[in-house]
């Protein structure tokens, strides 16, 4: 065991990879001599040379298009874009081409690789380093989706992920990258895709989150605790496959559900995990299932503490679904 | 032929790679199997038994001279027109027609339109429509090649990378993405650029303003060849002087001048947009044509082989036409395969769903 932030743990599992896999290369645009412009790939061009740590030219359409490529072939690809706000130029190849590549060849082809990048806002990135795009991938068929919120899960969500036999879209959240903290073992493990934590358990209301939301739900359901609100708050972890039963347990358990992500409200995944619970649970239900989300406008630069949900927001949102 | 990078290792002299009379007489009659298969192809579409078609009718010696040049080890990353690329490396007729049909004998599962064709018993990618996708994918599958070798330490020769795409492509980011890829990196890889003058309706003057398409090549610091792609014999030979040189690793693009002497696809109607007279022109230059005139000025070809192979060809496609049509869909369930390597439960619920065996799902 040792203590290690988000980076460190990341860096961490990565380099156990690369040791336990040949096969494997990381690739994206200042991963070798900088180590990442978050420093999460530091050293690894030290211990693994330049054929496997590669500076790419500046092209998040070539790395991902090129990273397709190399897993057809049995490469195992760990490609970092660098912000999730620079992933566009690659969506196409993301969403057509890597997603569907199993399913258009009748199961003959397919690239397992991992798309690391940061995602989310709080660092004063403005908008092109601070959005939070994963609803486009979680509606994406083919791919899996991971945003995991503390070191450990961190780690051994990414060695689960650079295992899998399927694309995994693997959101960092760079707001706690470093203030994330926790122990962390240095050999191998993993954690299954597919599996939410509860965080804090509790029986009246129900917040579904994950991310960097995992701290500030975890800061609101303290505060609700001191006005004797009992609240569990489940870390999706992975957003595809979701955790359904895990989402609906909570939900049937307290009949209380507020969803807290920093995307967008309109079409955020928390849309879909309130229809589910509406589908799944709606007897269950004590009052509507509420979100506590980014609002509908580009990310801000100044007020970002204002569009991103605060304990305070979210306090309303419990508030709202304890009075219904 | 114009060289539009400084001098390189491509041996362009023509004298390495001479075709025997007998692989000459395979070419010829692979292009006129494809003609035919193409002519029966649209014949069908119009009769409402497949549902679109897209021909490479004055494209096949292009298609066909320069994956002749390619080893069984070698892979394809095709565009729309070269599908026949599978049929030269032995991938069977039959089940090349129940891709069309996407039927329950097709290995794609019917998930893909006609003309989608890949397979990985010929190493021939998967292909998506939306254009210059592979050119990228086809740099990174031959930086996977060239990995390997570092990787095994291998000395025996490794494999290339044969990426296709049209000239329509080259205005696609992904084409300068995959070029530059390739170029930086030094990949076993040949870009081929089917310069067939029409990307549907739009000519090949709107898509750059470069003389040639081949010259592009030089801004990413390898070398690039245009040459008549309507002449197998020149096909052939450069194509296979830029596979040699993608096996020493390194990568070329040629540039094949040829045209679409038909419609785009069979949704397309090229009245609307070309002068017929355009067409008349490059129909003097059909590239079997001009191959059959040169078997029979070598005394090798005449009429009478002429008619045996029109018989022979039209048996096969009869035959394979037999076995592939009137076959059922895929299986229902099959529409939930493959989406991942396992199944998940949304998933799952869905397909009970279709079947009807899970009333409770909505």
């Amino acid at each position: 065991m040792a203590e290690m932030n988000l980076i460190g743990a990341l860096n961490n599992a990565i380099r156990l990879e690369m040791r336990r896999n040949p096969s494997t290369v990381v690739m994206g645009e200042d991963i070798a001599k900088l180590g990442g412009v978050f420093r999460v790939t530091t050293g690894l061009l030290d211990e693994f040379g330049p054929e496997r740590v590669i500076d790419t030219p500046l092209s998040e359409g070539g790395i991902i298009g090129t990273a397709i490529g190399l897993a057809l072939y049995g490469v195992r690809p760990i490609v970092e874009i660098q912000f999730s706000d620079f992933i566009y130029p690659g969506y196409d190849q993301i969403v057509n081409e890597l997603a569907k590549y199993r399913y258009r060849s009748g199961g003959q082809y397919s690239c397992p690789l991992v798309i690391r990048t940061p995602s989310g806002g709080g660092i004063k990135g403005g908008h092109y380093h601070s959005q939070s795009p994963e609803s486009y991938f979680i509606h994406t068929p083919g791919l899996k989706v991971v945003m995991p919120s503390d070191p450990y899960d961190a780690k051994g969500l990414f060695l689960s992920s650079v295992r899998d036999a399927d694309p995994v879209i693997f959101f960092e959240p760079k707001r706690i990258y470093r203030a994330a903290k926790g122990d962390v073992p240095e050999e191998d493990y993993t954690i299954p895709l597919g599996e939410a934590k509860v965080r804090r358990a509790g029986d009246q209301v129900t917040l579904l989150t994950y991310g960097a939301m995992v701290v500030e739900s975890l800061e609101a359901a303290e505060q609700a605790n001191q006005q004797g609100i009992e609240v569990e708050v489940v870390d999706l972890r992975t957003l595809l496959p979701l955790d359904i039963e895990a989402v609906l347990s909570s939900v049937k358990k307290t009949g209380r559900a507020v969803i807290v992500h920093e995307a967008p409200k309109t079409c955020g995944f928390g849309a879909e995990l309130s229809a589910l619970i509406m589908e799944k649970a709606f007897p269950y239900l004590e009052a509507p299932v509420t979100r506590v989300t980014g609002f509908d406008t580009p990310f801000p630069y100044a007020l970002e503490h204002d569009y991103l949900p605060s304990p305070a927001r979210i306090l309303k949102g419990i508030d709202y679904v304890m009075h219904y | 032929m114009t060289i539009e990078a400084p001098p390189s290792d491509l041996d362009l002299s023509g004298e390495a790679y001479a075709l025997a009379s007998e692989e000459i007489l395979f070419l010829y009659e692979m292009m006129t199997l494809v003609r035919r298969l193409d002519e029966r192809m649209l014949g069908l579409q119009r009769q409402g038994r497949i549902g679109f078609y897209g021909a490479c009718t004055g494209q096949e010696a292009a298609v066909i001279g320069s994956a002749f040049a390619l080893k069984k080890k070698d892979w394809v990353f095709p565009g729309l027109r070269e599908g026949a690329a599978m049929l030269l490396r032995g991938f069977p007729l039959s089940l090349y027609l129940c891709q069309i049909f996407g039927n329950e004998g097709d290995l794609l599962k019917g998930r893909q339109m006609p003309c989608h064709y890949s397979d990985r018993s010929v190493n021939q990618v998967s292909w998506g429509s939306c254009v210059g996708t592979q050119i990228p994918q086809a740099a990174g599958a031959a930086w996977g090649m060239k990995f390997g070798k570092e990787l095994s330490h291998e000395s025996r020769e490794s494999p290339i990378v044969m990426c296709y795409f049209g000239e329509g492509a080259t205005s696609e980011a992904d084409f300068h993405v995959g070029a530059n890829f390739a170029g930086v990196f030094n990949l076993p890889v040949v870009f081929f650029c089917q310069n067939n003058q029409w990307s549907i309706s739009v000519s090949r003057d709107r898509q750059t303003a470069s003389p040639t398409i081949a010259q592009k090549a030089l801004a990413y610091g390898f070398p690039g060849v245009q040459m008549d792609g309507n002449d197998i014999f020149e096909v052939y030979r450069v194509t296979r002087a830029a596979v040699e040189r993608a096996r020493r690793g390194n990568p070329t693009l040629l540039e094949a001048l040829t045209y679409r002497m038909g419609a785009h696809t069979s949704s397309d109607d090229p009245r609307l947009y070309r002068d017929p007279q355009e067409a008349e022109e490059w129909a003097k230059r059909d590239p079997i044509s001009m191959c059959r005139k040169r078997l029979e000025s070598q005394g090798i070809w005449s009429q009478k082989e002429q008619d045996s192979l029109e018989t022979r060809i039209s048996d096969q496609i009869s035959r394979a036409l037999r076995k592939a049509e009137g076959r059922p869909s895929p299986p229902g369930k099959t529409l939930f395969q493959d989406v991942f390597a396992e199944m998940p439960w949304h998933l799952r619920e869905q397909m009970a769903l279709l079947e009807g065996t899970d009333n409770a799902c909505v």
